[in-house]
C-alpha cells in the first residue's frame, strides 16, 4: 500500500467516473425538457413524471414491466433470408442490420415472448422502433406468425405492441408481402376465438397501420401517439395546406372512431388484464403486487397451459434489476 | 398522337422526320418518298426493339404510368360484357379511383374491381389519379362479400399510385380500410386473381392483390414504394429514383423470380400503349387461364392455398 494506490488512483478513478456520470444518470424529456432522474423515469416506463409524455421503450424493458415479476420466455422466430435483393442505397443493407444490431443489442424490430400477466397467460409481441424504426420486413413478419401460432398451440391471447415507420424499404415487395402474411396471422388468432389486442405506441404508421395494427378486437393507444397511413409530412405536401393540431395523435384518431381507448402506459397493464379476464370469462383479477403466494380461485388453467413453455422462463435482463421485486407500476 | 417517354426522344425524332417526308410528299404531287420514309420505318422498327429490349427499372415505372396505357375502364370495356357498375360503400360515399361491379367474362358472371386513373384532365380529376380513399376500399370489401355470398370469381385490375395521403382519408380510417380489405382477400372462398396492369403502388395495391394468382404485365411494375419516395428518403434526394427503382426490384421480371407474380402477360413491342387492344386482348387470355387452373376447387381450398401461399413468400432471394 503506498501513496499512489491509496490517494492518487481512488481520485483518477472517481474523476472519470463523475463524468460519466450526469449522462448515465440523467434524461431530457423530449416534451417538457424537464431533467429526469434515470430510477424515478424506469419505475415510470419512461413517462416524464412532469409532463406525462411517453418516450419510446425497448420491447424489454416493457416486457419486464408488463409481465408478473418479470418473467417471460422468449418466443423462437425462424430466421428469414438475408437480404433478399442485395440492396444497396448510400450504404448495404446488411451494414445497416449490422449497426442496428450493435446499437440494440437485439436480433431484430421484434421481440416476441410468453408469459402471465396477472396470472393470465398470455403471449405477447412488442415492435422496437429503435431497430431500424421499427420496420416491418420478412423477420418481424415471421415474429407475428410465430406469436400467433404460440398463441393458437397455447390457447392464450396475443397483446401487440406496435411501433414502426413501416414497411422496411430494403427488402423492397417482401416487406409489403407481410401486409398479407401477417393478416394471415391475425386471421389463425380470430378463427381460434382467441383475443387479439393492439396496442399502438408512437409512432405507428404505413403498411403496418394498414394491416395487423388495424385488425385487433381491441384497440388501446398510448397518449400523444402519432397513429397514421401517410405521414403528415406527406399529406401536407399533396394537400398544400396546414394540417390541425394533433391531427393524427392517438386523441385525434379515438375522437375518429379508430381506437377504443387511449391510455397512459402506466395504466396499461391493469386495464390489459382485465379486459383479457373479462374476455375470457375469467374471475376478476387479484388487485396489487404480483406475484404472490397461490390464489387457487384466481389461479385459472386455460386448455394450453398444460404444455410448458419451451424455454425456461429467464429474469427479463440485466438493467431491469433495478425494478423487478418492485411493483412495475410504481 | 403518341406521347414519347424522355427515352423515347430519338425514336421520335425519326418517326416525326418520316411522318414529315410523307406529308411533303401529300402536298406536292408526284414526288415520292416512300423509299426515304420506308428506311426511317424500319430504322425506327430497330430502334424500338433495341430500347424496349431490356427496359432499366426506371424506364419501366415510366412505360407502366404511360398516360396512353390501356386502364382499368378500356380493359372492363373490352373484355367484359354486361358491366353493370356497382357503387358506393353504403357508410359515406361513392369512391370513383375504384371502379367495380357485375360484368360476364367469357359467358361467365364475375365481379371485377380495379384502380381506375382517367385519361384526360377532367377523368382524372374525377378519378384521383387511381388514388383510393377509404370508401374505395369499402366499396371492394363490400362487392368481395357479395361475390363471396354468390359464389362468383373475383378478378381485381391493379393501377395505383397508391392510397390516397389526404386529410379525410386519414380521418376515415385509411389504413383500417386497407387493412379490412386485404383480410377479405384472404377471407373469400372463391377464386381471386388479379392483374397488376400498371403501377402496383404500395398497400393500396395489396388491398387487392392478395389472390390466389397475381399475373403482371410485362411492364407493370409493383412495389412497397415509389422509386421517387425511397430516393427522398435512403438517398435524401428524390431526383435518385433511377437508382432506387433499380434497388427496388420492382418489375415483373424480379417480382416473378421472388414468387410474386405468379405469371407475366407479354406486351406488344414498345408497350401496352402501342398497341393497346393487343394489350388488352393478352391480359383477357391471361385471365381466362388463371381461372381455369383454380375452377373445381373447393372454396376452403381456395381460402387455404391463397393464405399457404403467402405464409409461403420470402423463401428465396434474389441471385446476386
Amino acid at each position: 500500500m503506498n501513496w499512489i494506490s491509496n490517494y492518487v488512483r481512488p481520485r483518477i478513478n472517481s474523476l472519470f467516473s463523475r463524468r460519466e456520470m450526469p449522462e448515465n444518470l440523467w434524461s431530457k424529456c423530449d416534451g417538457c425538457g424537464t431533467m429526469l432522474f434515470h430510477r424515478e423515469l424506469t419505475e415510470n416506463l419512461n413517462v416524464c413524471t412532469n409532463c406525462g409524455h411517453h418516450m419510446g421503450i425497448t420491447p424489454r424493458k416493457r416486457f419486464a414491466a408488463l409481465f408478473d415479476g418479470g418473467v417471460f420466455s422468449e418466443v423462437k422466430v425462424p430466421t428469414p433470408i438475408a437480404d433478399p435483393l442485395h440492396f444497396r442505397d448510400q450504404k448495404r443493407y446488411p451494414d445497416r442490420l449490422k449497426a442496428a444490431q450493435r446499437s440494440t443489442a437485439e436480433k431484430e424490430a421484434m421481440l416476441v415472448a410468453e408469459g402471465e400477466i396477472g396470472r393470465t397467460p398470455i403471449v405477447a409481441a412488442a415492435q422496437d422502433f429503435s431497430f431500424m424504426g421499427g420496420s416491418m420486413g420478412m423477420y418481424v413478419g415471421n415474429a407475428i406468425i410465430a406469436a400467433a401460432e404460440r398463441a393458437v398451440t397455447l390457447g392464450r391471447p396475443l397483446v401487440l405492441f406496435s411501433a414502426a415507420g413501416g414497411a422496411r424499404m430494403q427488402e423492397g415487395i417482401l416487406s409489403l408481402m407481410q401486409m398479407p402474411r401477417t393478416t394471415v396471422a391475425i386471421e389463425m388468432l380470430k378463427e381460434a376465438n382467441l383475443p387479439y389486442i393492439v396496442v399502438l405506441t408512437h409512432p405507428t404508421t404505413g403498411g403496418v397501420t394498414a394491416s395487423y395494427a388495424m385488425l385487433g378486437d381491441v384497440h388501446i393507444a398510448e397518449p400523444n401517439a402519432l397513429i397514421c397511413f401517410a405521414g403528415p409530412r406527406v399529406i401536407e405536401q399533396t394537400i398544400r395546406e396546414k394540417l390541425p393540431e394533433g391531427f393524427q395523435r392517438a386523441e385525434y384518431l379515438l375522437d375518429h372512431g379508430m381506437l377504443d381507448r387511449v391510455t397512459d402506459r402506466r395504466a396499461l397493464r391493469d386495464e390489459l388484464v382485465s379486459i383479457l379476464r373479462m374476455l375470457l370469462k375469467e374471475p376478476p383479477p387479484v388487485k396489487g403486487d404480483l406475484p404472490k403466494p397461490d390464489l387457487p380461485e384466481t389461479v385459472v388453467a386455460p386448455a394450453g397451459d398444460a404444455a410448458a413453455p419451451a424455454e425456461t422462463p429467464q429474469p427479463a435482463e440485466q438493467e431491469a434489476d433495478a425494478t423487478s421485486g418492485k411493483d412495475p407500476k410504481a | 398522337m403518341t406521347n414519347y417517354l424522355d427515352f423515347e426522344k430519338p425514336l421520335a425524332e425519326i418517326e416525326g422526320k418520316a411522318e414529315e417526308l410523307r406529308a411533303m410528299a401529300r402536298a406536292s404531287e408526284g414526288m415520292d418518298v416512300e423509299d426515304e420514309a420506308g428506311a426511317l420505318d424500319r430504322k425506327a422498327a430497330d430502334m424500338l426493339r433495341d430500347l424496349y429490349k431490356d427496359l432499366t427499372p426506371w424506364r419501366k415505372c415510366q412505360v407502366a404510368r404511360h398516360p396512353q396505357r390501356p386502364h382499368c375502364r378500356d380493359y372492363i370495356e373490352a373484355l367484359f360484357k354486361e358491366y353493370t357498375p356497382l357503387a358506393g360503400d353504403r357508410n359515406f360515399a361513392d369512391d370513383h379511383a375504384v371502379m367495380g361491379g357485375l360484368a360476364r367474362l367469357d359467358g361467365r358472371p364475375v365481379m371485377v374491381i380495379g384502380h381506375e386513373k382517367g385519361n384526360d384532365t377532367k377523368s382524372r380529376i374525377e378519378r384521383n389519379f387511381g388514388m383510393a380513399r377509404p370508401e374505395g376500399y369499402r366499396k371492394a370489401i363490400r362487392l368481395m362479400e357479395m361475390a363471396d355470398k354468390f359464389d362468383l370469381p373475383v378478378i381485381t385490375l391493379v393501377d395505383t399510385p397508391g392510397a390516397y395521403p389526404g386529410k379525410g382519408a386519414e380521418e376515415r380510417g385509411q389504413s383500417e380500410a386497407i387493412a379490412r380489405s386485404t383480410e377479405k382477400c384472404l377471407q373469400i372462398g372463391v377464386p381471386l386473381v388479379s392483374v397488376i396492369i400498371g403501377e402496383g403502388g404500395s398497400g393500396g395495391a395489396v388491398a387487392f392483390a392478395t389472390a390466389n394468382r397475381v399475373a403482371m404485365l410485362e411492364h407493370s411494375v409493383y412495389s412497397v414504394i415509389s422509386p421517387e419516395g425511397c430516393a427522398s428518403i435512403l438517398w435524401k434526394d428524390s431526383e435518385k429514383m433511377r437508382e432506387a427503382a433499380e434497388a427496388l426490384r420492382l418489375t415483373a421480371q424480379d417480382l416473378a423470380k421472388l414468387g410474386v407474380a405468379d405469371r407475366i402477360i407479354k406486351e406488344p413491342l414498345g408497350g401496352a400503349q402501342r398497341d393497346r387492344e393487343a394489350a388488352i386482348a393478352s391480359v383477357g387470355a391471361a385471365l381466362g387461364d388463371m381461372l381455369k387452373e383454380l375452377d373445381g376447387k373447393s372454396a376452403k381450398a381456395l381460402v387455404k392455398d391463397r393464405r399457404q401461399k403467402y405464409l409461403d413468400l420470402g423463401q428465396k432471394g434474389l441471385a446476386a
